[in-house]
């Protein structure tokens, strides 16, 4: 096995991990870092987008890419309402309390996949990319003729995965945007700093907290979404990014919207490194001691702050 | 004076009739009767018990987990069967009914669901269920209720004798003679270093061990061998494992990923590939003509039974087709994009008519005749090409409770899967490993 190419192949893979994780995580830690609720369904919302996406994109005719856009527009503001409904019919009743919304949202967890069985099946289903070209990569290599471009074995990746890196970075920093250069997002961190104050001051807590919710639940259906023509749609497809963002929510540091970014790099990188030169298990291994470590080290994360 | 009763059909009435006292006297006695009559449920119910009474198979299918495509067309070749037998008459001039129950396709459920047949359900068999592990798990249990156990899953673990003698598998090939029949055309026609890719668990073991025995037999040599866990998801950073100097890729996976395991299989190559064999447990249920599988052209494939029909192919196969609903791609009649796990669920309709040759053989009854049952099926030897044996000619040996048959290995070719080569069943002999029969009921 050659080092330099494999290693590119393993940087891009992680990179696809790691853009899709980071969408995740970032829903995650916000609906943490804003509401104190650790939302053990995250990963069904996930799901769900996928599962919507396919069904988007199989009812509009014509060329994919027409399907998938409106599968891009649609499944995620539509997920965000299912996750708001929830927020008012579920978490507002029990007053987010932290130990009930984590009973409250594993009971979610098997409420929507239950639903996805019972309505999609348990198939896996495919949605056919918008475009979606071999792209093979070339290598340098100092030979006794110079500098020489070859185009190694194996080494190529597609067109799509590399737009959907592209997309995350887009799609976070419009996050980041809205958090720091809006109102709306003003609101969300009054909130989040002090929640009470934050109401004396007329801020309608309720409702950030539910649209906090939604849009944490559009994030992860987002990455759904983009998932699903690398992937396919299952409806036991939510458990490992499930984990996998709580493992880079905890080593980015809880709520914290950088750290979420860093480690989540951190994580999808090493785990395509990994996967490519050792095993994807074991890269499951050490992604879990590195939240071991963290937790024994840093409590609050890389990125946490020691007052949350 | 004047009393009032409440008709069966609920009607009140007003009557001048008996007092109260004999209506409730009569109410107790017709109570009582009623009572006695229910706590004999063998009494006049089953009068002509033996002769009109369903038998019930239990049938432990995979509705939901990794193994629900397969359990879907499972099932509806295992109704077709049963449709075609009650309309044949039944078995013994009995009707079979079919009680199904998902197992998940997991170890744990597929055992508890072989238990609820014989103790709730009262079954006369369990019969089914293809997923290895979920056999493996179930099987004792089986033997432990003694409950015959007919299970449609190919892997090894019967003729091994790794399982009991309450287990049996008529009505399909197991992988030892299907990967010992394929390693002589691989090697000779398509090149003698192999890298395997498998899925991590029994089955994938199973293609592991048999097939690289198979082809060091021949003279090639399997140069790598990738095991991949059943819930993986994503494949391309596996690719890189393959070796340069391979010249066939062996591929056989299952479950829901299977066609993103193809599909980035071929984006991994790119048009410098090696030549493919495959097993077409990695594409079962999946269209051929799904984007991303172009590079298959020319690749190669074992199927169980071809999914597409053939130039040859037999009135049986034809009539086999029709009663479950396949057309001549593979895919329902109904819906085009629903593709058949045509490869497999032969050995449904195969089973459930090996249980009728042997209840019919056995004089079978009801629980009592269990193991004669199970000795009637042991007695059987050639099972030929017919409409209850669509898939071919078979040979069952009584002593490991497995059956041998033809293999078809078929091309991609125009988007088709074309029959290139059909094994002798003697290509897929292998000495016993055990002797079932010397076990005792």
């Amino acid at each position: 096995m050659e080092l330099g190419p494999y290693l590119i192949l393993g940087l891009l893979e992680g990179l696809v991990t790691a853009a899709v994780l980071s969408l995740m995580a970032v829903g995650l830690s916000l609906v943490f870092g804003v509401m104190r609720v650790v939302n053990v369904a995250h990963g069904e919302f996930f799901m769900v987008g996928a599962v919507l996406a396919w069904w988007i994109a199989g009812a509009v005719d014509g060329h994919p890419a027409l399907g998938f856009v409106a599968a891009l527009l649609l499944a995620p503001p539509l997920t965000a309402g299912l996750a708001m409904m929830a927020d008012q019919l579920v978490l507002k009743r029990i007053n987010y309390d932290p130990e009930r919304t984590i009973v409250a949202t594993i009971g979610l967890l098997y409420i929507i996949q239950q639903i996805t069985l019972m309505t999609y099946g348990p198939e896996a289903r495919p949605v056919e990319a918008p475009f979606n070209h071999r792209l093979s990569i070339p290598f340098f290599e100092w030979t006794d003729g110079g500098l020489t471009l070859s185009w190694p074995w194996g080494l190529g990746t597609t067109s799509y995965k590399l737009a959907v890196i592209g997309a995350a970075v887009i799609l976070l920093t419009a996050i980041w945007l809205l958090m720091t250069r809006t109102r709306y997002g003003l609101l969300m961190r009054a909130t989040q700093l002090d929640s009470e104050t934050a109401q004396a001051f007329a801020i309608p807590v309720g409702r950030v907290y539910a649209s906090v919710f939604g849009l944490g639940a559009g994030l992860a259906a987002l990455g759904g979404v983009l998932i699903v023509p690398i992937q396919q749609a299952h409806y036991l497809m939510g458990h490992d990014p499930l984990l996998l963002s709580f493992i880079v929510v905890i080593i980015g540091g809880l709520g914290s919207l950088p750290g979420t970014v860093v480690a989540a790099l951190l994580i999808g990188i090493s785990d395509g490194m990994i996967s490519v030169f050792f095993s994807p298990t074991l890269a499951k291994i050490i992604a879990t001691l590195a939240v071991a470590f963290v937790l024994v080290f840093r409590p609050q994360g890389l990125f946490g702050k020691r007052t949350l | 004076m004047k009393s009032q009763t409440i008709g069966l059909n609920g009607d009140r009435k007003v009557t001048a009739g008996p007092s109260r006292r004999k209506v409730i006297k009569s109410l107790a006695a017709t109570t009582a009767l009623a009572a006695a009559a229910s706590s004999m449920p063998l009494f006049g119910r089953y009068g002509q018990a033996q002769s009109s009474e369903p038998i019930k198979i239990g049938f432990q299918v995979h509705r939901t987990g990794i193994g629900a495509a397969y359990g879907r067309w499972y099932d509806r070749t295992t109704k077709a069967a049963v449709k075609k037998i009650n309309d044949e008459g039944g078995i013994n001039g009995r009707p079979v009914e079919i009680i199904a129950e998902d197992d998940g396709t997991d170890p744990k459920r597929g055992a508890e669901v072989v238990e609820k047949m014989a103790t709730q359900h009262g079954c006369d068999i369990a019969f089914g269920t293809l997923f290895s592990h979920v056999v493996i798990g179930s099987a004792p249990r089986a033997g432990e209720l003694k409950i015959p156990y007919f299970v449609v899953s190919e892997g090894h673990h019967v003729a091994s004798g790794m399982l009991n003698r309450y287990t049996l598998q008529p009505g399909i090939t197991d992988v030892k003679s299907q990967v010992q029949a394929m390693a002589p055309f691989v090697n000779n026609t398509l090149g003698k270093k192999i890298t395997m890719i498998y899925p991590d668990f029994a089955f994938g073991h199973d293609h592991r061990d048999y097939f690289s025995a198979a082809v060091e037999a021949q003279g090639g040599e399997v140069v790598a061998k990738i095991a991949i866990p059943p819930t993986e998801s994503s494949f391309t950073k596996y690719f890189p494992k393959i070796p340069r100097n391979t010249d066939v890729i062996y591929h056989v996976m299952v479950g829901p990923a299977v066609l993103t395991f193809v599909k980035e299989m071929g984006e991994f190559f790119g048009n410098s590939r090696p030549e493919i064999f495959g097993f077409i447990d990695s594409l079962e249920a999946v269209d051929l003509a799904s984007p991303g599988l172009e590079f298959l052209e020319g690749t190669y494939f074992w199927e169980g039974n071809p999914r597409y029909a053939q130039a040859n192919q037999s009135e049986y196969d034809k009539a086999y087709r029709a009663a479950v609903g396949v057309d001549a791609n593979g895919a329902s009649i109904s819906d085009s994009k629903d593709v058949a796990t045509y490869a497999h669920m032969f050995g449904c309709w195969e089973t459930l008519h090996i249980v009728k040759a042997g209840m019919e053989a056995s004089g079978y009854a009801g629980p009592k005749d269990r193991a004669k049952l199970i000795e009637a099926v042991e007695a059987m030897t050639s099972m030929p090409h017919s409409h209850a044996h669509p898939q071919g000619a078979k040979e069952f040996n009584g002593k490991t409770h497995q059956v041998f048959g033809h293999q078809y290995i078929t091309r991609v070719t125009n988007g088709k899967l074309v029959l290139a080569h059909t094994t002798s069943i003697a290509d897929t002999y292998y000495p016993d490993e055990v002797d079932y029969t010397t076990q005792s009921f």
